[in-house]
């Protein structure tokens, strides 16, 4: 294998299983700006990867080859569906986020078997994709000398377009009259409230973008690397874009820059037996490093990055 | 990420949410064409129809009941441990560990040793994250999560390279001596799996009442848990009881795992996903709202359910992921308390006919409606 080959194994492998995240803690971003701390992105995923699955297998012949990018689309409509129990939990009937997280967490994995059993006569694991987000070369871009080579070639469109969501993202955040009330409710609920912003719109807005970015999260995930749904079609994605949102310091792009790098990580797995330095060490450790580098980063960068100042919090307006 | 300390509700809160979470079982049941009626007597026969069951149902809520403590004792320090399965399949590993390492080791050494190497190991792999969150403020919900993880896939690692013999999945079993199951109690139950560690989890729930309400320990882990800042102006060692707190946390999940190793499978296996145990216990704890009795209640519950639901899939076609479905929606509505006592109050004073609005009762009216509002309201001001 020659570093030009290496090098493009790296960068596509870990395009691959950074798309999921990406999506995933750009969500989780949103719902922490507008003050909703949400550990469901977990349960959120599940029901994403399940229902895009569910699609992507009874429609592959209707849609032909759109057939996985409507999955995305519905996988991000039925996270919406999913995180509306989690915004009504906690922004109405005050539970705490976290427990209501929780819920989700539990409650996914149930319900996509439970489904899948019913859909499926019994079985709780599907069937494989026909049509899955396959790796592209992207036309023009992939014709530059060397970049071309490593970056467009056989590479993960979708991660690519994670990247363009997360600089919207952080502009919508930023610059936009949604973006800077979406954080002063996260912020100062009631100062928000005194100038007749609805704190209760915004978080709502905030949770159902969760919902949909970490849906369509769970669908990539389901479409372009497990390739069916069961009980370990997500194992810990959605936590580790949660902790690529607190890495990323509530940032849009600092989000998607730690879920690249987590996402490097995971593929680790894959690709390390290619790399000569790493090559005989045990398989187990690449299996752990992605959960291990999560922890230590937290522990190195905890003290840098700021939550939002009302995040986890209840609004109660007063009458 | 701020963790606020739960308020404990009352036993009311929980029978209504189990209620609730029974029909919302019922209606998802309904919707997918199956009979809920049917489905629930069969869980019911199947969870207390014969001697053989019941003692399912209490091997089943054994290593529920110290998981279940764990979470609780860790909650009162303001401390939200998700990774009870992790510190229980270290537990798991470690008693099971320890009985195959002397295999001619005197039983009354041997068991002991075994389950005190699984609460050992708990406490350590909580530890981490205690030390974590005291030391460097990371919180608890992240870390102890991917530790579950590195637990899982470490473990798998470690059965699969180092106990299964050629290249099984599992441990060989443990020696006679350390096992909890004896052909006592199995005679007893019909042979079911039902083992001595039902004794265990129940000196524990004496054990963490004791601790948490009658020993300095647990004065300081009540008061860091419900306010750190003023804990830590009265002289306390904020760091040190947050540390205490997760390591007794630890210690009882491994317990729990420890059950699991030397009484439910009598060895280890390579687990595909973590053990249900853990959040489990969880949710047991919650639906307790942390009262050690309350415990042993629910975890008995969670029992009934579970092996309840395996006879669901056995007399029909449901599958028997109804029953998590049902648990997660209890845990719903236990998370939605508000909701409960607001409806509860709505309920328990229907709204009166509006009196003739006169001059002078209009003041006394606005009063009333206020002390109904603060009385709605009341439970987020305590």
């Amino acid at each position: 294998m020659n570093l030009i080959t290496l090098l493009l194994t790296v960068v596509s492998t870990t395009l691959v299983y950074s798309a999921p995240m990406i999506f995933t803690a750009i969500g989780g971003t949103f719902s922490e700006r507008s003050g909703i701390v949400n550990v469901g992105l977990e349960g959120i995923m599940v029901m994403g990867a399940f229902s895009s699955v569910v699609f992507n297998l009874f429609t592959a012949k209707l849609f032909g080859s759109a057939t996985p990018w409507l999955g995305l689309l519905v996988g991000g409509l039925v996270g919406v569906l999913f995180s509306l129990m989690h915004a009504v939990a906690t922004i109405n009937w005050r539970t705490d986020h976290i427990i209501s997280g929780t819920v989700l967490n539990l409650m996914a994995p149930a319900l996509g078997v439970y489904l899948s059993k019913l859909i499926f006569d019994g079985k709780g694991q599907t069937d494989v994709i026909q049509r899955p987000l396959a790796n592209v070369t992207i036309p023009g871009l992939s014709d530059i000398p060397v970049v071309g080579q490593i970056f467009f070639h056989n590479t993960s469109l979708v991660a690519y377009f994670g990247i363009i969501v997360a600089v919207f993202s952080w502009w919508v955040l930023k610059y936009t009259r949604f973006g800077l009330r979406l954080r002063s409710v996260g912020e100062h609920p009631e100062a928000a409230d005194s100038v007749g912003i609805s704190v209760y719109r915004y978080r709502y807005m905030g949770v159902m973008l969760s919902g949909l970015l970490g849906g369509i999260g769970g669908a990539i995930m389901a479409e372009s690397i497990t390739l069916n749904f069961s009980i370990s079609t997500i194992v810990g994605q959605g936590f580790m874009s949660l902790a690529a949102m607190i890495f990323g310091k509530w940032n849009p792009i600092g989000a998607m820059g730690a879920a690249i790098f987590f996402g490097f990580a995971q593929s680790l797995a894959i690709i390390g037996k290619y790399i000569p330095v790493i090559a005989n060490v045990p398989n187990v450790w690449f299996t752990l490093a992605p959960y291990l580098i999560t922890i230590i980063v937290l522990v190195a960068f905890i003290g840098k990055s700021q939550a939002p100042a009302a995040d986890g919090s209840t609004f109660i307006k007063s009458r | 990420m701020r963790i606020k300390n739960i308020h404990l509700g009352n036993l009311w809160i929980s029978v209504t949410s189990v209620i609730l979470g029974l029909l919302v079982g019922a209606i998802i049941m309904l919707l997918s064409g199956f009979n809920p009626i049917e489905n629930y007597i069969s869980l019911f026969t199947g969870a207390v129809g014969s001697p053989n069951a019941i003692g399912e149902v209490l091997r089943e809520a054994t290593p529920l009941i110290l998981t279940g403590l764990g979470f609780a004792v860790a909650n009162s320090a303001g401390f939200f441990n998700i990774g009870l399965a992790g510190q229980a399949l270290a537990g798991w590993l470690a008693s099971v560990s320890f009985a195959l390492a002397f295999p001619h080791a005197p039983g009354f050494l041997l068991l002991p040793g075994a389950i005190l190497a699984g609460a050992i190991a708990g406490a350590l792999w909580s530890g981490i994250a205690g030390f974590l969150r005291a030391y460097f403020g990371a919180s608890e919900v992240i870390t102890t999560i991917m530790l579950n993880y590195v637990a899982l896939y470490a473990t798998n690692a470690i059965v699969k390279g180092m106990l299964a013999k050629g290249d099984g999945d599992y441990s060989p079993t443990i020696p006679v001596q350390a096992r909890l199951r004896t052909p006592f109690l199995e005679h007893l139950t019909q042979n079911s799996t039902f083992h001595w560690g039902i004794l265990i989890s129940l000196a524990a729930v004496i054990v963490v009442w004791w601790l948490m309400k009658k020993t300095t320990l647990g004065f300081e882990i009540r008061a860091v848990g419900m306010n750190e800042d003023a804990s830590r102006y009265a002289g306390m060692s904020t760091k040190r009881t947050i540390i205490s707190a997760m390591l007794i946390s630890g210690c009882l999940a491994g317990l729990g795992g420890a059950m699991e190793g030397l009484g439910n499978f009598q060895n280890i296996i390579v687990n595909t996903a973590l053990p249900s145990i853990g959040f489990d216990g969880m949710s047991v704890s919650l639906l307790a709202t942390g009262s050690p009795v309350g415990i042993v209640l629910a975890a008995i519950l969670f029992g009934l359910l579970k092996i309840g639901g395996l006879n669901i899939s056995i007399a029909s076609t449901t599958p028997p992921e109804i029953v998590d479905i049902v648990i997660a929606a209890v845990i719903f509505f236990v998370g939605a308390n508000y909701i409960i006592r607001y409806l509860g109050i709505k309920l328990h004073r229907p709204s009166k006919p509006q009196p003739p609005v006169a001059a002078n009762t209009a003041p006394q009216a606005a009063v009333d409606t206020r002390a109904e509002q603060a009385a709605e309201e009341g439970e987020d001001n305590q």
